[in-house]
């Protein structure tokens, strides 16, 4: 329950997040069943966003598959810094909790192993989370279905800007050195220079230039820092 | 059906990623690895705001005035600067967004 109500702010967050989603895929040509199923068993709304555009655009299965594995891959993170408190955990809790491990149940439950570790039933509290927030996106993608399904021409309204919005929310507070900021800019700019790449590479050169350079200034600075 | 093949692959992916971590506790990563993956979220999704803020038809260039996309993508971006709240960067940007479509004559109104 305590878990729930830590989810609240961020419930505020993915319900307009969900209407667009829902909106969008009606808009895309999706059955009712076909963008509350992707809802009910992805749930993971930027690689959703993502597939409704790269099928709008014609794009294959094959390559909105490739888009979603890299776009995914931060969760590789997050599993990684949640492994110490979910690790000790049975089986079934461990396939339970990296189901409902998105960004924002991330957040919210980062915050807290931070600050009591494992104590006092914290997969509960996991749980909890997890349990609020993907009720707010599957209720969330399902209103946006029936709103996209009774407004014409919702396609032309630009909603796809959510997107984007959300995603600069998302890197701008994390720009707080100078590597992050080279990254972001080294893979703003290999995206727009790989653009006309097909089947998605584009963006998969530039995650990996950005990447490289911005763990090669770490590098660099860490050992200024040792030799000074 | 070819969407629902697109949404059972999807599901797989995604959770495999997630579970990655989880399936094997003592797994642990190189530590070029790890520092790798702090760049992840940044890099990836700069990769895509950039381009959509720039080529929001999928390309050329759209360097214009009337690129509601890029005008109310570096608003969106001071926004975030200044406020560091996620809720507040979308809702200040959609609205940015939208004004500024409204002013071009860019809404199907």
């Amino acid at each position: 329950m305590q878990g729930a109500r830590d989810s609240l702010p961020l419930i505020v967050g993915i319900l307009p997040f969900g209407l667009i989603y829902g909106a969008l895929a009606s808009a895309a040509g999706l059955s009712l069943g076909q963008a509350v199923g992707m809802s009910l068993l992805v749930y993971a709304g930027s690689a959703q966003f993502i597939a409704i555009s790269l099928l709008n655009s014609g794009s294959g299965t094959a390559v909105i598959l490739f888009t979603t594995l890299i776009v995914n891959l931060r969760h590789v993170l997050y599993s990684a810094a949640l492994q110490p408190y979910v690790g000790s955990l049975a089986q079934r809790w461990r396939l339970l909790l990296a189901f409902g491990l998105t960004d924002e149940t991330f957040a919210v439950v980062q915050r807290r192993y931070l600050s009591r570790g494992m104590a006092r039933q914290a997969q509960w509290y996991h749980a909890g989370v997890a349990l609020a927030l993907y009720l707010a996106w599957v209720g969330s993608s399902l209103v946006g279905v029936l709103f996209g399904q009774r407004v014409p021409n919702l396609a032309g309204w630009g909603l796809d800007f959510a997107m984007l919005a959300t995603f600069i929310g998302i890197v701008v507070p994390a720009l707080r050195n100078q590597p992050q900021i080279a990254a972001a800019l080294v893979a703003g700019a290999v995206a727009l220079l790989a653009q006309a790449l097909p089947y998605q590479l584009g963006l998969l050169a530039a995650a990996l230039a950005g990447i490289a350079v911005g763990v090669a200034l770490e590098r660099r600075a860490g050992r200024l820092a040792v030799s000074c | 059906m070819e969407i629902w093949w697109l949404i059972f692959g999807m599901a797989l992916l995604t959770f495999v990623i997630r579970y990655s971590l989880f399936a094997w506790p003592a797994l642990r990563f190189a530590p070029v690895v790890r520092q790798g993956l702090q760049y992840v979220p940044t890099a990836v999704l700069s990769a895509i705001v950039v381009p959509g803020m720039l080529m929001p038809d999928g390309g050329p260039l759209a360097l214009s005035l009337d690129n509601a996309y890029l005008l109310a993508g570096l608003a969106t971006i001071v926004i975030a600067a200044l406020s560091r709240h996620l809720l507040a960067t979308i809702g200040g940007g959609l609205l940015v967004f939208f004004l500024l479509r409204g002013v071009l004559g860019q809404l199907p109104i």
